[in-house]
């Protein structure tokens, strides 16, 4: 084998199967009627991938890329919430009437992009792994074309979204003129060597960063998008949008502030308490006020993205394992209890309202349980695999000193047992006042399968998701 | 002698005048429109520490920039065409299916 | 550059996008934006960025704009020109964009520090060709994210298609 292919080539082996996957799925649907081999092409590629990401190992083309265990902690975040996200996705766009093969190829882009982002050494990588990941996904969430509220979304979400990447290209071109390089550990070893820490250029760039970011995690106060955005999407892009790019942007996150800008972390970390506080409270007391299942869940994404900055706040190699943790355990937990709003979209009923879900448990009594287990675990009750995800990220917020921002945070996830137990309430203590029928769709009955085991499996054995994640990260911006 | 600084300056100038567009304007054309200005605000500075620091990597993240800002075009008016198929009309603060 | 005309272009640059932004009708403020972009591109012919300087009038001037002229025309121009120019929320805006400003200004300060110098000086970028060096690196050190910026065209293909597109079998 020639030298580049064993030290380029086969570094990038994840994205450029996938990439290749996503070519092939949107050429076959040309000839292929039934969509949902589309589907199963795109999970085995997942699964192909999940495979390759075993075989990479270090820097390739010239320090643009690094595949280390940081970013392959995070590829597999990608790659379970493709894979969910394609299981829910069959079905609901027949209902819909738009099942197209594009669908399945834009998604494996947009993962594509988020798996370049996580695996980023270069500002320009990052770049265009972000602007990948987020083309994709504004097309896909104005896929259904003949409804306005999913166009209103898909512009919405886009016009922000170009909006912020705007202040992080300004961020770059600072950053840039400052170091005079724009690889991620050339910038960190220069403002080392040169002291340029407390550079008021430095302090503008960080700040840049921060917006530019706080739009891809949909932090307060940017965050206004979300809700709309969530709420006109087509579901299962809901699921995939609200655990995907928000894990991509944190990817980033710990590659621009903790490496890059190591040495700035008292100016970026004071900014990411004050959104962090500000996610929890707007997150968690908005949410009270929704009477839409998917909003109501988008605030929650808001409230969780605010936690999820803790594990960022505490700078410590317990604080990012934690982080990490806690966004594959997301993964399971958003798109569980979004895969029962999916399944329960038939042709006939949209299931989107609170009300709808009165009296679950005496008609669907197994969903209602699953949903049960969803909104425990969201809200964070043992022993469910929210509860581990928070009690390692409060504890690394403790060790790192921030004793009294966990106490916040325990306090926020308090008055969020309100709005996720109100879901459980309407399910077990009313009686049923719509029929409501479950879709036959295999794929989201074994997606529901698969959350709800993972959800319990992880609350009851936590230890060896932790200890992964810790593994990962040894090598961390070496 | 013109140094790095008046062109910082005037591309943060033409930075404030894309964000100042994108925030008051009502027209969804004029609100993409100023984020090109914001674009090219960018790109000044870009090019202008690559000649100052006698280095091409600002160029060459320009010609990316470019190539994501015609991407960007194409999907965000193919997104304006939908939502005016959907409901005729360009301003923002007449579409307002879902409560923002 | 010459100081002279760095102060021209300059101004040209802040007064046409000026009024490209605060246009009523999008086919003016499309056409502020041509003029105030071939301004950009004699910019950055002074700064040693010929290539660049092509790329802004072919791609920017001659492509996205010309898609954004199309668009205005597929959507109702008459519509669009009538009601009021700013949103309500206008004043709120003002300030924001004032204060993003003002804090850039102040933060980037009088003397900007420049970071390491690279080995791309004007006398080796005119013996070797703008166009020649800026190629050999961007396929060289640079050919991964190339890569990648195909990828997103595509994207923005499939996805143009996707949703623009009349009937989609």
């Amino acid at each position: 084998m020639p030298e580049i292919f064993r030290t380029q080539l086969m570094v990038v082996l994840p994205e450029t199967l996938l990439a290749v996957f996503a070519m092939a799925v949107v050429l076959l649907d040309l000839v292929i009627r039934k969509k949902s081999v589309l589907a199963g092409i795109s999970i085995a590629g997942a699964a192909a991938v999940f495979y390759s990401l075993f075989y990479t190992q270090g820097f390739a083309f010239n320090h643009m890329f690094v595949a280390d265990g940081y970013g392959i902690f995070f590829k597999f975040i990608f790659l379970v919430s493709l894979v969910l996200a394609v299981l829910l996705s069959n079905k609901y766009l027949s209902v819909e009437g738009v099942n197209h093969g594009e669908y399945y190829g834009l998604m494996l882009f947009a993962t594509v992009g988020m798996m370049v982002m996580a695996s980023a050494s270069d500002l320009i990588t990052v770049y265009l792994g972000l602007e990948l990941m987020s083309l994709s996904v504004y097309v896909l969430a104005g896929f259904i074309r003949h409804s306005a509220r999913s166009s209103e979304a898909a512009l919405k979400y886009f016009m922000l979204g170009a909006f912020a990447s705007a202040f992080l290209l300004l961020g770059i071109s600072l950053t840039y003129g400052l170091t005079g390089t724009t690889s991620i550990g050339g910038v960190a070893s220069y403002l080392q060597l040169h002291g340029l820490a407390k550079n008021p250029v430095l302090i503008l760039a960080t700040i840049l960063y921060v917006v530019a970011f706080g739009f891809k995690i949909a932090a307060v106060p940017f965050h206004m998008w979300a809700p709309d955005v969530y709420e006109g999407a087509p579901t299962p892009i809901t699921a995939f949008m609200s655990v995907g790019p928000k894990a991509a942007g944190f990817a980033v996150i710990g590659r621009v502030l903790l490496v890059a800008l190591g040495s700035m972390s008292f100016e970026w970390s004071t900014l990411l308490i004050v959104l962090s506080i500000l996610s929890m409270a707007a997150g968690n007391i908005l949410a009270i006020a929704q009477t839409n299942i998917k909003r109501m869940l988008a605030y929650s994404s808001i409230a969780h993205a605010g936690y999820a900055l803790l594990g960022v706040i505490a700078f410590s190699p317990e604080g990012l394992a934690s982080m990490m943790n806690y966004l594959l355990i997301y993964a399971f937990m958003n798109i569980g209890a979004f895969t029962v709003v999916t399944i329960l979209r038939t042709e006939g009923m949209k299931a989107e309202e609170l009300s709808d879900y009165e009296g679950l448990s005496k008609t669907h009594p197994l969903l209602a349980a699953l949903m049960l287990i969803f909104m425990f675990s969201l809200t964070g009750i043992p022993p469910t695999a929210g509860f581990i995800g928070k009690f390692y990220l409060f504890t690394a917020a403790i060790k790192a000193g921030y004793t009294w921002l966990t106490v916040v945070a325990v306090l926020m996830s308090a008055i969020s047992a309100y709005f996720y137990l109100r879901v459980v309430m309407y399910m077990y203590m009313k009686e049923p006042a719509k029929q409501l029928e479950m879709a036959k769709s295999y794929g989201a009955r074994f997606a529901l399968l698969l959350t709800g085991l993972a959800v319990l499996v992880i609350g009851i054995l936590p230890a060896g998701l932790i200890d992964m994640a810790r593994a990962a990260i040894i090598d961390f911006g070496s | 002698m013109v140094t790095v600084n008046w062109f910082i300056w005037l591309s943060l100038t033409l930075f404030m005048i894309g964000v100042f567009g994108f925030l008051t304007r009502r027209s969804i054309i004029m609100m993409f429109l100023s984020i090109e200005v914001m674009l090219n605000a960018v790109n000044l500075s870009l090019v202008s520490f690559s000649y100052f620091l006698n280095d091409l990597r600002g160029h060459i993240l320009v010609f990316f920039i470019v190539a994501v800002a015609a991407a960007e075009a194409a999907i965000g008016l193919a997104i304006l065409i939908a939502l005016f198929r959907n409901r005729q009309t360009a301003q923002v603060d007449q579409i307002t299916e879902m409560k923002g | 550059m010459n100081p002279l005309l760095f102060g021209y272009l300059a101004a040209a640059i802040i007064v046409f996008s000026a009024l490209a932004v605060t246009r009523k009708n999008p086919v003016h403020a499309i056409l502020f934006m041509i003029v105030m972009f071939f301004h950009l591109a004699v910019m950055y012919l002074g700064l040693d960025a010929e290539f660049l300087a092509a790329i802004q009038i072919i791609v920017y001037a001659g492509a996205i704009l010309v898609l954004f002229l199309f668009v205005v025309m597929v959507l109702n121009i008459k519509e669009e020109m009538s009601g009021e120019r700013f949103s309500s929320g206008w004043p709120l805006g003002i300030s924001l964009a004032a204060g993003i400003f003002l804090l850039a200004i102040i933060m980037t300060g009088n003397v900007f520090p420049l970071g390491q110098q690279g080995i791309y000086t004007p006398a080796l970028i005119a013996s070797e060709t703008h166009t020649k060096a800026l190629g050999s690196l961007m396929y060289t050190q640079y050919i991964f994210p190339f890569e990648l910026a195909s990828l997103i065209l595509l994207v923005a293909v499939i996805g143009a298609i996707v949703l623009a597109k009349k009937r989609l079998r």
